[in-house]
């Protein structure tokens, strides 16, 4: 059997398909990230060339540190992505903790009811969550976005937690209850480090869309101030003029801080989606 | 002195009820063991005991203390789990040291106490290792390691060997058994494993369905069971039963112990050879009868039996026992 799986045509194919697969996925970004380093002309007359002596240009990355205040757009949406999923996973690890370990009257359905937020998309309640903002005040404000952000995220979170925390042995927590830990310690020094690498995924499946969303910045926050960047990006693309350059630009800068929070998390995710299945 | 008792201890989860009614009064220095098929409730027993659940009703007396009430931590126990349960963040030492540091020990009594137990476990050259890093031998026994620092007034053992394997549940058998005599504390022991059961006890609680069928020592419960289940429970292999009537017994069922048959042409009951299963010290017959009955006989020593070969057995009557149909035991 292990043979088998060193078979040289079979490592050729599955290699051959893991590369089609990358080149595909690369593409767009890598179009993105060439062009951002071209004149505008470059741009359209040779989409897909390299920068070269001629055609090579930062003005992109120019007009996008000059125009607006980029840094501060920077800082709201890593305040936002950061804060939000700290919330998420703190309130889901929790939740998914009490739903996993205690038994009281009504667990079944609590853990179906925040799992309907899966089914439920967010924005169907816009109207009601602008309302309810303006009401409160936070219109305009990073918090808006972080307590609707961290609703959008907690019912994944319950879901995908609650199952990873089931499988934590019994034995473990009830050794730390006769030691004398509280619920509390045995949840955070016991439980959470053993669900580490599915508070990894948890993380990489909510930042994401947390980071691009155009959505509720538009609605929620669209004050100069509290401007996230894939907000703030849209001042480039115009109805009858788009300063490409720009544009690229800002989308190439906007990668890199989600790429290192990737990696950052992807050694645990990794080890959080095979988990279940290798043991 | 009682190290433990149980008054009328009830436990249901929802509608199913899973400890009916058991009372329990365990002697300073014992050695207790619950013993019993898989679901008859001997885990939850000790999860009651231990505080981890509560009892629905009854009452809970350790060391002559009332603790129905009271929390896992401040009972005056500790237990030994199956799955060893060691912290995996800590090292050895830290996996004993944290339940003497949560109850607000004074530094140097933790390393004394750490330094004993090492000592009478030989675990001190693992002492910095991580749980991950230990065999599943030496990590069971920083799970013993780690009872013993905290210097109970009962100790709890959650079927703690089975997941040894055979010979290392043979020496840690004997371990536990020393360890017993060394500290002479009260302890009580759960399994589904009789030959741990009959091995280490002082008295065997055997139970079924959630409830106690017998307690006794366990020569009084081999000997002199209860009833037909307790009967069939303790002993490997387990008693022979038979239909009564064709053999001129009284009673239902007939039991006889594989050891206290014989072979013999001219014996009570006639059958052909099934399987045999030669363990050197011992060969072990089993025999279909021709009432279609299977029949195991333990003959001490090597014999030259066959598959297929017939067969006639004896037995002796003085060392039967007699149960009626319900299974209960019919003394004469």
């Amino acid at each position: 059997m292990h043979k088998a799986r060193h078979n040289p045509l079979n490592s050729l194919a599955a290699h051959a398909a893991l590369l089609t697969w990358t080149a595909v996925a690369l593409f767009p970004v890598v179009v993105i990230l060439v062009n951002s380093f071209k004149t505008r002309k470059a741009i359209f007359r040779e989409p897909l060339a390299l920068p070269d002596a001629d055609s090579f240009s930062l003005v992109g990355y120019q007009t996008v540190l000059k125009q607006g205040d980029f840094f501060l757009y920077f800082q709201n949406s890593m305040i936002v992505t950061v804060v939000s999923l700290f919330f998420v996973l703190l309130f889901g690890a929790m939740a998914a903790f009490a739903l996993s370990e205690y038994r009281f009257r009504g667990n079944t359905l609590m853990g179906l009811y925040l799992a309907l937020g899966i089914m439920i998309p967010i924005r169907i309640g816009t109207v009601a969550i602008l309302d309810l903002m303006v009401q409160t005040g936070l219109v305009n404000t990073l918090w808006a976005l972080i307590l609707v952000y961290t609703a959008q995220g907690l019912p994944l979170a319950v879901f995908i937690l609650s199952e990873f925390m089931r499988q934590v042995s019994d034995d473990l927590k009830n050794a730390g209850r006769i030691d004398g830990l509280s619920e509390y310690t045995i949840f955070f020094r016991l439980v959470l480090p053993l669900v580490r690498p599915a508070m990894a995924t948890v993380a990489v499946f909510n930042m994401i869309p947390i980071w691009n969303d155009l959505w509720f910045p538009l609605i929620l926050a669209p004050g100069e101030a509290t401007k996230t960047l894939t907000l703030g990006s849209q001042v480039f693309i115009g109805q009858f003029v788009t300063d490409w350059n720009a544009v690229l630009s800002a989308l190439s800068l906007a990668i890199l801080p989600v790429l290192i929070l990737y990696v950052v998390f992807s050694r645990q995710l990794i080890r959080g989606i095979t988990s279940g299945a290798v043991k | 002195m009682t190290a433990l008792l149980l008054e009328n201890v009830n436990k249901s989860f929802g509608e199913v009820h899973v400890l009916k009614d058991i009372n329990l009064e365990v002697a300073d220095r014992e050695f207790i063991v619950f013993v019993g098929p898989s679901g008859c409730g001997k885990s939850t027993l000790l999860r009651v005991i231990a505080g981890l659940e509560d009892a629905t009703s009854g009452r809970v007396t350790i060391n002559g203390r009332d603790v129905t009430r009271t929390p896992p931590a401040k009972r005056g126990i500790s237990m030994v789990f199956q799955s060893y349960a060691l912290y995996p963040h800590l090292d050895v030492e830290g996996n004993m040291a944290l339940g003497l540091r949560q109850a607000g020990e004074d530094r140097g009594v933790i390393a004394e106490r750490i330094a004993a137990a090492a000592k009478m476990l030989s675990l001190e050259p693992y002492l910095k290792r991580r749980p991950a890093e230990l065999s599943g031998g030496q990590r069971q026994r920083v799970a013993i390691g780690r009872a013993i620092v905290r210097k109970p007034d009962l100790f709890l053992f959650d079927e703690p060997l089975s997941n040894l394997d055979a010979a290392l549940r043979m020496a840690t058998r004997v371990e536990i058994a020393q360890l017993h005599r060394n500290l002479g504390a009260s302890m009580i022991y759960v399994t589904h494993d009789q030959t741990e059961a009959m091995t280490l006890a002082d008295r065997i609680v055997v139970l079924r369905d959630g409830r106690i069928e017998q307690v006794g020592s366990p020569m009084a419960l081999y000997n002199d069971p209860a009833n037909q289940f307790v009967a069939g429970f303790l002993g490997a292999p387990s008693m022979n039963f038979l239909a009564a009537g064709p053999l001129g017994a009284p009673g239902a069922v007939l039991g006889v112990r594989p050891e206290y048959l014989s072979v013999s042409a001219t014996g009570a009951i006639q059958g052909r050879v099934a399987h045999v299963e030669r363990l050197g010290g011992d060969t072990n017959l089993l025999v279909t009868t021709r009432a279609e009955e299977t029949v195991t006989v333990r003959l001490f020593g090597q014999h030259d039996h066959r598959v297929g070969e017939e067969i006639g057995l004896d037995f002796d009557r003085a060392r039967t026992l007699s149960f009626d149909a319900e299974g209960k035991r019919l003394r004469a």
